[in-house]
């Protein structure tokens, strides 16, 4: 027998299930306590950059929208930097967590997040990706919580030459990562588990 | 070491996690991705992740037994606390993560306006806490055993003891769901959700042993569960120094 490598394993994941909203967003369970829920602002002051509004709703493979379902978004600011202690290119906005999460209306399921656009980002090798948002979607039924990222319909330039987008095969699929701009000024970003629209997820 | 000088994360072990489609559990069927994958290297955007200080938790949060009770009340059940470590895969302790829990009251009952279950509310237990670990990646929290509890899945479904984890480490990519289950329940074995996982080997990483050694006498129980978030590559070669 060779030496062990004495690697651990990652603790298998389990499903959120469906009181999710209990342990993560008490107050829009109804549970009064913590003096509120992490993650609903994400602007806690004057922000640098545009401000946007980003809409959706997560739609299983019948095409019925998820109303137990968590979404967790993270992303960097305007300048493209993230309001993390990994940051070293420089001082995020310090009105700027990076950092939303919402369990989505009640009655629709319909998630809202008062965000700023994302500054581009560089990929490992250098080049500049696309201004994009991590999403995280957790729910009853999701074993092990399902990773994808927001583009925007309208960085088509950007979009054209992002490390990731760019390597798709199935570039009839990219529509999916694209939150498109509504009349009302706000991105729609709807997800779908399954089904001919499923969303592109990804294993990073 | 410094995580600025790490490399990207350590691929996640897709033939240790469970697969997203496990017809048993019927929920999933429906909440399965059927199309493969996209598999990307890390970049910025999952080696980073948010922060939250230690100011953020008051100091009944993690006392579950408390944190929701009328003054001087406290919540029904087996006293216990719940205490462990989280490591990552490289065996580093992982300091300042944010765990959140929630579970079932000592009843098998949830506190939520779509909870069914006929057993009652305990009015001094809201059923949920959080915490962040300490330097060595340490956390502890105080609560009433879990109940189990029936669930609309086959005709007789039951699912065992266990509290609800919710786990930020120090990259996006670490986010992490799970639960804790505890040592010596007949109900894990037939419960479809832990069926999901594809060994007994992972099964045991989600029972937690109970732990004499940190019960208090006359007070409470203890249960010790450790938690492991994705790794990060450790080479010099993929940092070098300039010129090199
Ligand atoms: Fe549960």
């Amino acid at each position: 027998m060779p030496q062990s490598l004495n690697y651990l394993r990652e603790s298998p994941s389990q499903t959120a299930g469906p009181y999710v909203h209990i342990g993560c967003t008490p107050n829009f369970a109804g549970i009064d306590i913590y003096g509120g829920d992490l993650g609903t602002v994400m602007k806690t002051g004057p922000v640098k950059g545009q401000e946007i509004t980003v809409k959706g709703a997560v739609f299983d493979g019948t095409g019925t929208v998820l109303r137990d379902a968590m979404v967790e978004i993270w992303q960097a600011d305007a300048a493209g930097l993230y309001p993390s202690a990994n940051e070293t290119r420089g001082a995020a906005d310090p009105n700027f967590t990076g950092w939303g999460r919402s369990a989505g209306d009640m009655d629709t399921g319909e998630f809202t997040f008062e965000t700023v656009k994302p500054g581009q980002v560089p990929w490992p090798d250098g080049r500049m990706q696309a201004p994009h948002i991590t999403v995280w979607i957790v729910a009853r039924g999701i074993n092990l919580g399902l990773q994808t990222r927001l583009y925007f319909e309208d960085a088509a330039e950007a979009n054209a030459v992002d490390p990731i987008l760019s390597r798709i095969e199935h570039q009839n699929r990219v529509p999916t990562l694209l939150a498109k701009l509504e009349k009302d000024g706000s991105y729609r970003f709807d997800i779908h588990l399954q089904g001919p629209h499923e969303t592109i997820f990804f294993d990073i | 070491m410094d995580d600025r000088k790490l490399g990207g994360y350590i691929p996640r072990d897709r033939a240790w996690q469970p697969d997203a489609l496990t017809p048993p559990y019927k929920t999933s069927v429906k909440r399965s991705p059927q199309a493969a994958l996209l598999s990307f290297p890390s970049s910025l955007s999952e080696e980073t992740s948010p922060v939250f200080g230690h100011a953020t938790i008051g100091a009944l949060d993690n006392d579950l037994i408390h944190n929701f009770a009328a003054p001087s009340q406290s919540a029904i059940g087996p006293r216990i606390i719940v205490h462990g470590q989280v490591l990552d895969e490289t065996g580093r302790p992982v300091p300042n993560a944010l765990i959140e829990v929630w579970q079932a009251n000592a009843g098998g009952r949830y506190r939520h306006a779509k909870e069914g279950y006929l057993a009652p509310l305990d009015p001094n237990f809201g059923g949920c806490g959080r915490m962040i670990t300490d330097e060595n990646g340490v956390y502890e929290f105080r609560t009433v055993q879990p109940g189990p509890y029936p669930w609309p899945n086959g005709m007789n479904d039951w699912r065992p003891a266990h509290i609800h984890f919710s786990i930020f480490g120090h990259g996006f990519a670490q986010r992490l769901i799970t639960q804790m289950y505890f040592e010596g329940d007949p109900l894990i074995q037939r419960c479809p959700i832990v069926g999901v996982l594809k060994s007994q080997e992972a099964v045991d990483a989600l029972t937690a042993p109970l732990d004499m050694n940190r019960t208090v006498p006359m007070d409470s129980l203890a249960y010790k569960f450790d938690i492991v978030l994705r790794g990060r590559r450790q080479t010099y070669f993929e940092n070098r120094v300039e010129g090199l």
